[in-house]
């Protein structure tokens, strides 16, 4: 398994630099550093000889990607793409546009972000596998068409309205959480009720339907039957037989995501006012800081990656037969 | 089949026990319940505010929709910026806070400066001497002017500074500014605002204003320039081992600063916080290895000697502001203009300030979430900077027949309404040099005329901006020397003068202007082609209801409309080249002065003349206009310059230069408790006028926030309703035979 590992994490570095020199393609395609000096100077007064300082001051002054006037190894290491985006491999993400430390405001921010993140997605986990696994108790009866039905209606509306309508109705017009906000000195759980609340409720449509598509096919096999002949209530066939062997698909699903829970979510952190790193892509996309969008699609990137390695190393608990080689 | 799902075995009966899983679940549920709503506590429940026990009287805001980008006042120049820093330093000039028109007063210096004009040689000559070759501005700093305490100016018994490090090992268990446990404060002197001007002109430190400020400031190019020079093997240099030309240091509290040329608006500049002082002391801090690492910077932690001292400073969610306890004695005016002392604006006259002893400005990036706190009594007020004219705060409004009214929701709250002209406009301009609308000749006239009586200015606020915005007459706004109200005031190419009111001219008199402009019905007499105008818009600034809404006045005339959408720099690009028809610009004053608007039209401010980044994006190029304005710059206020004004505003006028414009009005709210709201269009250093009744809102806010608790009972029955039914199903399986499970 090392072995493996060790491979897949070399494998991780072309993936890197590919995803890298993207990003940053993609950004300058559509934002030179000109672009990027008037968004950061503001609209009064931005001279030619303002723009050439703020270049000058950032990094930006120097060619893209190949430096015509620079001797050897210069030529491809003082560009923007070398001390920009090729840094980021010895992990210095330097500063943000505004010059604040990106890898302290990393540090900062990643926290409130788990601490919305994780429970919604311990906690709806645990939702989805239960309803799911009920409905497929109640399989091929009225409930469970009800239930595909709201499942699927569920699914069909707008992440934005489970927000905006959780706010209007539990904090605005019933007045039992705070409507956004988050305080870690001060009573942090009240306000994480309401965002937690929102996504679990939001993700049910998606998550149980697709659980228990996974659960009926389990349903059907002969060591399901075999339990059922030898006695075993259905509440022990639904959590000790059905749900262990339904874990591989749930596992490649449900893995990926654990590391990359401290990137946070774009809109759950922007509406409910959590200084997480969800937002704080948000803003660095608004304000055009390229260095902020870089450093979060690097460590987005390397967390996926990771999160698809700890997915095939759990494949080997969930399920013995499973080597990697 | 069916049979075969449900099973056909008999459960054992000491399998029941699992079914009763699920009822266990349901009483864990409502005794979890039960905990929560026991340690929730006294409402209310929602609350998002910490409570301070420290007794000090804290005022609730919001910064939105982003948090400050930079707070040193040298590369500062937002007003969401401004709205900290003003508060924290105090620079030589301010505005007194009720009068209108805006009027300029001392503020950390004792008074207006001393101006004396110099010639070539260096001599003093008379203010009218052709002979001026500099303007010399003498300040003197107030007495009882003090620093805030901070880390900076802490020394050791030796009076060396207690907290400079040799590497970043040492001082790096400070992360905030609060970790430094000794403070030390000092007077401000006469070096610190020189040392402030320097920093201006450190290319290192990126400043807006160098470029603008060295064409005023003597020597400042050249300091510039040197400083560029100058190798810094270490992080901090002391920029007064360098000298400026045009400052000057005289002794402690006085120094000078000396201008090219005549330039009265200078001193208008001298109330920005770009000439806050800034002690070397400080600067010097915060050159500290690895402090840079962990934002230990002037850039997030200003040290200044104004009203307030930031105590926290955490972007992503709030900036906590305290009493600056060095701050020197200053009073509420006490005197504003007519109708202020019946609105209570001057109930709090001649009393100490500031009144509030901690401000919390906390981070709120979208509406709904800022509204309701509002409206729970959570934020004193509904906003500092950005005003409330939204989709959802629109619901707060109603147009009656005095203009904008409130609510009877918001009445029923007793909020109060602070409206806000701003000293600002937004246009949409002619390009001068295009072919089809721009030129001087009377039929280009014309046919720009006739659009701007067809462009509904006042329909197009009414329905877009909902009553908030003024159209403009003149491009002066209200609040400035130059603009004029009533008859006077109309321009008389677009409205008449009707029964006391200005009256837009009959679209029938537009269409005779565009057929003697050559566009008979719209249609080019030429070639029988329709008319077709093109419209650059920044495609965030506008709306698909807007354009169709354009389209409709137009089509009045017989004229057709192609928008161009871009973002803000394609846009920007587009007006540097001239390639634009008609174009969507605005502009808010730095300074309430005529020049600081009648610039927008000034010839070399083109940016096709300057190859820059001029204000002047219609191209307009009347020389008579130029002329004019050269005269208004280095004249002093007063009849001469009026009758100046007067005539560049006639100019702007029957040249038609902008299709439309008008002047934003935002509104802001305030919870009952709060007094002394007037705003003020161009200072932000209000903060200290702002009054609280910490009573008043505490009661309100228990009275408005008390937690509706059935949907609690009513979600627990719902989850048990809808497990209730599947455990008797389950139980009744489990229990079934053979036989019964078969039927």
């Amino acid at each position: 398994m090392f072995a493996y590992i060790v491979r897949r994490l070399l494998y991780a570095i072309p993936i890197l630099i590919g995803v890298n020199l993207l990003t940053f393609t993609l950004f300058f395609v559509v934002n030179s550093p000109d672009d990027m000096a008037v968004s950061q100077l503001g609209e009064k007064y931005v001279t030619p000889e303002a723009i050439e300082a703020w270049k000058r001051k950032n990094g930006y002054d120097k060619p893209l990607f190949v430096n015509a006037e620079a001797q050897g190894v210069g030529a491809f290491t003082d560009t923007i793409f070398f001390t920009k985006s090729l840094k980021l491999f010895a992990f210095d993400f330097g500063r943000s546009e505004s010059g604040r430390d990106i890898t302290t405001d990393v540090s900062t921010r990643m926290w409130p972000s788990l601490a919305v993140a994780l429970p919604s997605f311990v906690i709806g986990i645990w939702v989805n596998i239960c309803v799911a696994l009920m409905v497929v108790m109640f399989r091929a009866t009225a409930l469970d068409r009800w239930a595909v039905f709201v499942f699927v209606a569920l699914m069909s509306i707008s992440y934005l309205f489970y927000i905006i309508g959780g706010q209007y109705l539990v904090a605005k017009s019933w007045m039992l959480v705070p409507i956004s906000g988050y305080d870690p000195e001060f009573q942090p759980w009240k306000f994480l009720i309401l965002p937690v609340l929102v996504s679990v409720i939001a993700g049910i449509g998606s998550g149980a339907r697709w659980y228990r598509t996974l659960f009926l096919e389990e349903a059907g096999q002969d060591y399901v039957r075999t339990a059922r002949a030898k006695g075993a209530s259905e509440i022990s066939i639904l959590f000790k037989h059905i749900l262990p062997n339904a874990l591989i698909p749930i596992l490649t699903g449900v893995v990926v995501l654990i590391p990359t829970l401290f990137m946070g979510s774009l809109l759950i952190e922007s509406f409910f006012g959590i200084p997480g790193l969800g937002s704080y892509m948000l803003d660095a996309i608004r304000s055009q800081d390229f260095a902020i969008v870089r450093t979060m699609v690097f460590i987005g990137s390397i967390l996926y990656i990771i999160g698809l390695i700890l997915t095939d190393i759990s494949y080997t608990w969930a399920d013995p037969r499973v080597r990697l080689s | 089949m069916r049979a075969h799902y449900q099973g056909s075995v008999a459960v054992p009966t000491g399998y029941r026990d699992n079914s009763g899983f699920t009822t266990r679940l349901g009483f864990a549920a409502l005794a979890l319940l039960a905990v929560v709503l026991a340690g929730c506590g006294e409402p209310p429940w929602n609350d998002p505010n910490p409570s301070f026990d420290d007794g000090l009287l804290t005022y609730n805001s919001v910064m939105s929709p982003s948090p400050p980008k930079h707070l040193d006042p040298a590369t500062s120049y937002a007003s969401d910026e401004s709205l900290f820093l003003m508060q924290i330093y105090e620079p030589p000039m301010g505005y007194h806070f009720l009068k209108r028109p805006y009027e300029l007063l001392a503020l950390s210096v004792e008074d207006f400066p001393q101006v004396t004009y110099l010639n070539a040689e260096g001599e003093e000559v008379a203010e009218d001497d052709p002979a001026v070759a500099y303007t010399r501005y003498t300040l003197t700093v107030r007495e009882d002017e003090h620093y805030q305490p901070h880390p900076a100016f802490a020394v050791d018994q030796q009076g060396q500074p207690l907290y400079l490090f040799d590497d970043a090992e040492e001082g790096s268990r400070y992360s905030q500014i609060t970790d430094f446990p000794q403070t030390g404060d000092r007077p401000v002197r006469a070096n610190d605002y020189v040392y402030a001007i320097k920093r201006l002109a450190d290319p290192l430190i990126g400043s807006p204003m160098l470029g603008f400020m060295a064409q005023h400031i003597v020597g400042m190019t050249e300091f510039s320039e040197e400083l560029a020079r100058v190798e810094r093997p270490g992080n901090w240099l002391d920029l007064n081992d360098f000298d400026m030309e045009g400052l000057e240091v005289l002794d402690e509290r006085t120094f000078t600063i000396t201008i090219n040329g005549r330039y009265p608006q200078f001193v208008y500049w001298l109330a920005m916080h770009f000439f806050s002082p800034i002690a070397p002391e400080v600067d010097r801090f915060y050159h500290n290895p690895g402090f840079s690492d962990r934002n230990l910077t002037l850039d997030w932690w200003p040290v200044g000697s104004g009203p307030y001292m930031m105590v926290k400073n955490d972007p992503n969610s709030e900036i906590i502001l305290e009493r600056n306890p060095n701050y020197r004695e200053d009073y509420y005016p006490i005197e504003g203009e007519p109708g202020d002392r019946e609105k209570g604006l001057l109930d709090d006259a001649g009393k100490r300030v500031p009144f509030i002893d901690r401000a919390v400005f906390r981070l709120e990036k979208e509406v709904l979430p800022l509204w309701t706190k509002f409206l729970q009594g959570y934020y004193d007020r509904s906003g500092e900077v950005h005003g409330n004219t939204n989709g959802v705060f629109d619901q707060a409004f109603v147009v009656g027949p005095d203009g904008v009214e409130m609510s009877p929701e918001l009445q029923d709250h007793n909020i109060t309404m602070s409206p806000d002209v701003k000293p600002g406009i937004y246009y949409y301009g002619f390009n001068m040099r295009d072919p089809v609308v721009g030129g001087y000749t009377e039929d280009r006239r014309k046919l720009r005329q006739a659009l701007q009586i067809a462009f509904n200015t006042e329909e197009y606020i009414n329905i877009f901006y909902k009553g908030n915005g003024i159209a403009a007459q003149n491009p002066i706004p209200p609040g400035i020397p130059g603009h004029l109200e009533g008859e006077e005031g109309i321009n008389p190419y677009v409205y008449d003068w009707v029964d006391g009111e200005a009256v837009r001219k009959p679209l029938e008199y537009a269409r005779k202007l565009l057929a003697e402009a050559g566009y008979p019905n719209g249609r080019d007499a030429r070639t029988g082609e329709p008319l077709k105008i093109f419209i650059d818009v920044q495609s965030q600034a506008i709306s698909n209801t807007s354009m169709n809404w354009m389209d409709r006045v137009f089509a009045e005339l017989g004229v057709q409309v192609e928008y161009r959408p871009a973002d803000w720099n394609r846009t920007r690009e587009k007006l540097l080249t001239g390639n634009t028809q008609i174009y969507s610009h605005g502009w808010l004053a730095d300074y309430p002065d005529p020049e600081n608007f009648l610039f927008l039209l000034y010839g070399p401010e083109s940016p096709l003349i300057c190859e820059c980044d001029g204000a002047n994006n219609s191209n307009y190029d009347n020389p008579e206009y130029d002329e004019l304005f050269r005269q208004v710059r280095v004249l002093p206020p007063g009849p001469e310059r009026a009758e100046l004004v007067a005539r560049m505003v006639e100019l702007f006028r029957r040249d038609a230069v902008w299709l439309y414009a008008y002047y934003p009005k935002d509104i802001y709210l305030n919870n009952s408790w709060v007094s002394n709201t007037k705003r003020h269009g161009i200072s932000k250093a209000t903060l200290k006028y702002l009054n609280i009744d910490p009573e008043e809102r505490a009661r309100r806010q228990v009275e408005w926030n008390q937690p509706v608790t059935w949907p609690l009972y009513a979600g627990a029955a719902l989850v048990i309703g809808l497990l209730l039914p599947g455990v008797i199903a389950y139980r009744r399986r489990q229990n079934a035979t053979a036989r019964r499970a078969v039927e």
